[in-house]
């Protein structure tokens, strides 16, 4: 077959795939993200078919998801609800880096995998994934209910950690010495000031600059940005899709709305790829031996996040419905996961550690969707459990 | 009524209320303009019981009618006053007794019962004139009243009465 032919028919066919995975996932009312995984993971070595002429094409596509992911993700919050938020929901942030970083921690250094792989694994347990959490609570109608700003302030600090985990995970990646994280955190530091500096102080002198006649200059002018900065960070060995995070973060206010609106749709081809060639990398046959893993991860961390969100509910003093529905909210991990496991197999860390990170995203996505939907019959048959006892307590003492 | 505003970091605003029948409820107005109508569980006041998803023009329908209802009424009571009511610009003559005397001196309110709402000098226009504000000789004053009281002012103003 002529390469441009299988080139159109394999991007061709695989993205329709994709687009009826994500059919099938949003009529299961599940994230699509483990579908996608599935799908590169038969698509790739080991698979049912070996994609032969879009291979590279998906890879640098997924090169552009991930920094197009991110960068949307630093577009969510605006410097002073970060700031905001950190004042006011700090406690929950540790409670919730120690509780649910651990896990993953604790799992790489009993494999003897060592540090870099542990602090790997410990970014992939502890960050729940905003995206998938954001549109549960948007498509349960929970957006109303009292502990969602609690559970959203858990995300926020989350993301603003990710802001100071990404960095020196990569510079310890690049050099794959401790001695690196000094300059990782620096850089991590610097950055942050810059994008929170921007926001505040530039946002007008950016905003005027990116007022476009037309959505297609402004996606020209966004996405050229974008993709220097992130060629810059990788230069420094900062990876790209650290640096999209900070151009997200320093975009604030009306520009911000606007260039999501145009940038959404790439990010929706793309996110797809990157998703997919994270399954593409991992050789299915490496799946089994870390499935035990994987599983064993998965059931603590769903226990621990399930704790966090029920404790900081809890400081918010909210009632019994309330705090389950914080806990089993959270349970989710998702893109960043797989952002952080994807730079560690790209720098090359521990082999077992895709498989395992590919297979545990798979359960925490596809479970946490579906775990959130027992909220509600526990919390009503609780109610009425209480009303029965009241009745019943009203009437012995109309006996007595 | 009391509102109470609560921030959602990445999504938008949460404003919360109570009727006067003790129903909780809550409007989630979304950045994008989705606007979410809640009510809460009588059992439970952290629960949703019922969302409402409206776009922004389906939400500022709803906003008129809500809002539409009470302001036809209030037209309909302004109406209902305004029925035998007359506005007029009556204009201070040179040969006026109260000209470069000050409003208050005229003690048109108080004689006739019309309120001079606005003067227009040299045709800018001051609403909410005080007593003190200096009528000057081709100042027009806009009044209102019956149209007997206007008439009355008129007559004060070129010192007939």
């Amino acid at each position: 077959m002529d390469h441009l032919v299988e080139l159109l028919l394999e991007l061709g066919l695989l993205t329709v795939g994709l687009g009826v995975l994500g059919a099938i996932a949003g009529r299961f009312s599940i994230s699509a993200i483990p579908l996608y995984l599935l799908a590169g993971l038969a698509f790739g070595e080991g698979g049912i078919y070996e994609l032969h002429s879009s291979a590279e094409f998906i890879e640098i596509g997924a090169e552009i998801g991930v920094i197009l992911l991110l960068f949307v993700l630093g577009l969510e919050y605006s410097p002073p609800e970060l700031m905001s938020t950190m004042r006011t929901s700090w406690k929950s942030a540790i409670v919730d880096v120690v509780s649910n970083a651990g896990p993953g921690v604790a799992v790489a250094l009993l494999m003897g995998w060592g540090p870099v792989a542990a602090m790997v694994l410990g970014g992939v347990t502890y960050v729940s994934s905003s995206g998938i959490i954001a549109k549960m609570l948007s498509d349960l109608n929970w957006l109303g209910n009292r502990e969602t700003p609690t559970v959203l302030a858990i995300l926020v600090a989350e993301d603003l950690i990710m802001a100071l985990y990404l960095p020196i995970l990569t510079t310890v990646l690049a050099g794959v010495a401790f001695s690196q994280a000094a300059w990782g955190l620096g850089f991590a530091a610097l950055a942050i000031s810059v994008a929170f500096i921007i926001a505040s102080r530039g946002g007008q002198w950016l905003g005027h600059w990116l007022d476009s006649p037309s959505d297609e200059v402004l996606l020209l002018k966004v996405l050229g940005i974008i993709l220097v900065v992130s060629g810059l960070a990788e230069q420094i060995h900062v990876s790209a899709a650290v640096g999209a995070f900070f151009v997200g973060m320093a975009l604030s206010g009306e520009v911000s709305q606007t260039t999501e609106r145009v940038v959404e749709p790439l990010k929706y081809l793309f996110a797809a790829f990157f998703f997919v060639n994270f399954g593409l990398q991992t050789d299915p046959s490496q799946l089994p031996p870390v499935l035990l893993i994987a599983f064993a991860l998965a059931i603590v961390s769903m226990a621990t996040k399930f704790g966090t969100g029920w404790w900081a509910a809890k400081q918010s003093k909210l009632g019994f419905s309330a705090k389950l529905r914080a806990g089993l909210v959270l349970l989710p991990r998702g893109e960043f996961s797989i952002v952080i496991a994807g730079l560690a197999v790209s720098a090359g860390v521990v082999p077992e550690l895709a498989p395992l990170a590919a297979a545990y995203v798979l359960i925490m996505a596809a479970a946490g969707p579906l775990l959130v939907r027992l909220a509600d019959p526990i919390a009503k048959r609780r109610i009425k459990r209480l009303r029965a006892a009241r009745r019943q307590a009203r009437q012995d003492s109309a006996v007595v | 009524m009391d509102v109470e505003r609560t921030e959602l970091p990445g999504i938008g605003v949460r404003f919360e209320m109570e009727t006067k029948r003790g129903v909780r409820m809550g409007v989630v107005a979304h950045r994008e303009g989705r606007r979410d109508l809640v009510v809460y569980d009588p059992d439970d006041p952290d629960t949703t019981l019922e969302c409402i998803v409206l776009d922004s023009d389906e939400a500022s329908s709803i906003g008129e009618l809500l809002g539409g209802a009470r302001i036809v009424e209030k037209l309909n009571r302004l109406h209902h006053e305004i029925d035998n009511l007359v506005s007029r610009k009556l204009t201070v003559a040179g040969n006026s007794p109260y000209a470069g005397k000050t409003l208050g001196d005229t003690k048109a309110r108080t004689r006739t019962g019309a309120s001079v709402v606005a003067v227009i000098h040299d045709d800018v226009v001051s609403t909410q004139p005080a007593p003190t504000t200096v009528l000057n000789p081709g100042d027009r004053l806009v009044t209102i009243g019956t149209d007997e009281s206007v008439n009355a002012v008129d007559r004060i103003l070129h010192g007939s009465k």
